[in-house]
């Protein structure tokens, strides 16, 4: 939407883009967390090799971390990485890869060092202010596996020595990747990637030998609950929009665990982290008549052992008692702020309480400064009043508290042989490897494992192309063919536009923001959104995917007038097929494993029996046939 | 809106070589009116307000208005980003005023060293460079 008297389009898109290509070793297509880990640890093993990164955005302010965190979620120090498996195992209900898991408690403080190292500062405890972390500095938890930051700048940061790795000639920025390229000869082998600029009218048509595929989650994948303004106010980075996942899964990588997603529990609306609330405050959440919710319907989790009676209840269940609550009529649920700063000033002199403000106000401007601004417009000071918590619309991503993803190669010397079938984190394609967002079956890593893995992905790739230093990558389609795809939304607009007086209605095309809400409806209403209170079911899910069909069709129908519409017709064809494989594999499994994220009505509880396993599925890029099957699950860390 | 731009103090950075707020924006949402020489959020509704376009402009021309559709109007969160620490200015929808300030970095911009001179222990193991040496641990 426009504002008044501005005009919209300030970079007109041209039927005929300027076509640029390139040849390189290795690709990093995304600019987050994992591939500034990538960046800074390839040139240490392929000193020689063509490496390019490319970024939708600008690498000082893109990914999920853009705005700063207010603590890094993933720090072992002193403790077991052992019982990190364990926690993340519960945490997602008992189906994980606990080799990739594993490697990542055994190489993600490494990571968190390097930040410290480059500048970010970590709260230390009293008297180790000054002393690092690498060199025993302890640092203050908010809980058991959580160190607190002040992380306004820790992208900037992490950002900044990716760049120096690489150097600039080796980043372009503002390029928006759209599509993974198979081999012409070499079957289920990478060849390139294409994608176009959104600051000039340019395709770039990309070969490598290998490519490291890390952009993100899927954010605007459900109707959000916020459909105007707010609708950015995502609580996931608004800008993702499972492009890791689709252009992964369009040259036929095995995807697992596409059923999991997340629904965080946060302030309502303007989605402000609760982790420091609860676990550096001590707050409780409570429901309208001030109870514990927690404890008033402990007896529920009985249904779903052995996850209900961990020492730590898992999210998804959290969220399960929190919707009684709201079903029940007993909400509004919220954040007991008030008792519980009371309880931390108690004893405390003016100048410690206002350090506790302080700290209070900065978890969210660190992170949300939209929450910052919702207290704001509402007068709200923790100490004094309480806030509303709500679980949010759903989000698909493999980092945070989710595990859906793709399903990858772990390390050699960790889990079963047939999880390590060559390289760490290579996808079933070879060359085509992922991390952060887009490993599934793996989640609990949040910023500093993504980085983590992003590193050990990029020494994978180094190995890679070592041993595949004679693959010389070739295309199916010509670079025009590939540019003609990618500005056909363009084409289009060119086609009908002057039919109607108003360029966004029009019988001939439908405009990217017109299809997003038509999808969101969809994935709502049927799929197991907030409308429904998250309930879905077989009959449900039939009819979700008969209006997607007719989605489908229609994408190819979208128009772009401006660059900004093209990368939002793109971003639109990915959240297409991300739900598509969501909902497949939901259709699929038969139980409701996520209590609280989603429920099966038709299967409304946990079966271990027979679902105590993974759910994987396949795209099949030649015939177009989705495979979806069983994968049996495996134990390596004992309970 | 979220973020909007002042008129007044918005010259396009026309003295520098890009328009910040446009560079910066990570869901390509600002963007310059050439013929006005003034920069404006192109689509408020996808805005995260994550407020790097407020941040880095240099004028001081780009700040939020907070959702219309859940926030109150009348309150403003305005930060002041240095090289080593932040300054917030946050302003309630009553008036109240407050100000907190916090580090943001321990070195200097642009110090951090790559190191791409240092080689780790070799291709064939599962030790990062920064990791040589060390004897990872298995189950």
């Amino acid at each position: 939407m426009a504002l008044p008297n501005k005009p919209l389009g300030e970079l007109p898109a041209v039927v005929d883009p300027e076509i640029e290509e390139r040849e390189v070793d290795i690709l990093f297509i995304g600019g987050g967390m994992a591939n500034c880990g990538a960046a800074i640890e390839v040139k240490k093993w392929a000193p020689n090799a063509k490496i390019l990164l490319v970024d939708k955005a600008a690498m000082e302010r893109s990914g999920a971390v853009a705005q700063g965190l207010s603590a890094i979620n993933t720090y072992l120090g002193e403790n077991k990485i052992e019982d990190y498996v364990r926690m993340v195992r519960n945490d997602l209900m008992g189906i994980v890869r606990e080799d990739l898991i594993y490697d990542v408690g055994r190489h993600v403080d490494d990571s968190v060092h390097l930040f410290e190292e480059w500048g970010l500062p970590v709260w230390k405890q009293a008297g180790d202010e000054d002393k690092p972390l690498a060199e025993g500095g302890k640092p203050v938890r908010s809980g058991k596996w959580q160190i607190m930051i002040n992380g306004e700048s820790y992208k900037p940061i992490v950002a900044e020595a990716a760049k120096a790795a690489l150097g600039m000639d080796n980043i372009m920025e503002r390029v928006f990747i759209v599509k993974i390229l198979l081999d012409a000869n070499k079957p289920n082998t990478i060849a390139g990637a294409v994608g176009f600029s959104t600051r000039e009218n340019k395709v770039y048509v990309i070969k490598c030998k290998t490519m490291l595929v890390a952009c993100g989650g899927a954010v605007n994948v459900f109707r959000p609950r916020s459909t105007g303004e707010g609708m950015g106010r995502a609580w996931y980075p608004v800008w993702n929009a499972g492009s890791t996942h689709t252009m992964a899964m369009q040259v036929g990588a095995e995807l697992t665990m596409m059923e999991n997603r997340f629904v965080p529990a946060r302030f309502k609306d303007g989605y402000g982290p609760v982790g420091a609330w609860f676990l550096l405050f001590k707050c409780k959440a409570v429901n309208a008549l001030g109870e514990d919710y927690m404890v008033r319907n402990k007896d529920m989790l009985k249904q779903y052992e052995p996850y209900g009676s961990a020492p730590v209840t898992p999210t998804c269940l959290r969220n399960h008692l929190m919707l009684h609550e709201i079903k029940s009529g007993r909400g509004p649920i919220y954040m007991n702020t008030v008792d519980g700063m009371a309880k931390l000033f108690e004893g405390k002199d003016k100048k410690e309480k206002r350090h506790l403000e302080a700290e209070a106000w900065e978890d969210f401007l660190d992170m949300t400064v939209g929450q910052a601004g919702l207290w704001a417009g509402m007068s709200i000071a923790p100490e004094e009043t309480n806030s509303e918590l709500m679980p949010t619309e759903p989000y698909l991503l493999g980092s945070h508290s989710g595990c859906s993803g793709i399903w990858v190669s772990g390390p050699e010397d960790i889990g079963p042989s047939e999880w390590s079938w060559g390289y760490n984190r290579m996808t079933t394609v070879n060359g085509l490897f992922t991390a952060g967002d887009g490993v599934g079956a793996s989640g609990h890593k949040f910023s500093s494992g993504s980085h983590a893995e992003g590193r050990i992905a990029a020494k994978s790739m180094a190995k890679y192309i070592r041993d595949n230093a004679d693959f010389a990558p070739s295309l199916k389609s010509s670079a025009k063919e590939l540019a003609d795809e990618i500005y056909a939304p363009v084409k289009l607009f060119h086609e009908f536009k002057d039919l109607s007086t108003a360029l966004d209605i029009n019988p001939n095309y439908i405009k990217p923001k017109g299809l997003l809400m038509r999808l969101v409806k969809i994935t709502d209403e049927y799929g197991g959104g907030c409308s429904t209170n998250y309930i879905t079911s077989g009959k449900l899910l039939d009819r979700a995917m008969e209006l997607l069909e007719m989605l489908r069709e229609d994408s190819q129908k979208m128009a772009a007038g401006d660059l900004h519409e093209l990368m939002r017709a793109w971003e639109n064809y990915h959240r297409i097929w991300t739900v598509e494989a969501h909902l497949r594999h939901i259709m699929f499994r038969e139980e409701s494993r996520y209590p609280g994220f989603y429920y099966r009505s038709d299967f409304d509880l946990i079966d271990d029996e027979n679902w105590k396993c993974f759910v994987n599925s396949k795209y099949d890029p030649e015939t177009g046939k989705w495979d979806v099957f069983k994968k049996e699950y495996k134990q390596i860390i004992p309970a | 809106m979220p973020s909007f731009v002042i008129n007044e103090k918005c010259d396009g950075c026309k003295g520098g070589d890009k328009t910040a707020c446009m560079y910066v924006c990570p869901n390509d949402l600002m963007v310059l009116n050439v013929e006005t020489m003034k920069a404006y959020n192109q689509e408020p509704d996808a805005c995260w307000e994550c407020y790097s376009c407020v941040k880095i402009c240099p004028s001081q021309g780009v700040e939020v208005r907070a959702y219309s559709d859940f926030v109150p109007m009348g309150g403003s969160i305005i930060p002041l980003r240095g090289t080593e620490d932040i300054m917030w200015t946050i302003k309630f929808r009553n008036g109240t005023l407050k100000r907190f300030k916090f580090p943001i970095r321990t070195t200097a911009e642009g110090s951090i060293d790559a190191k791409n001179d240092v080689a780790g222990d070799g291709l064939d193991n599962e030790n990062l460079y920064s990791e040589k040496g060390k004897t990872l641990p298995t189950p």
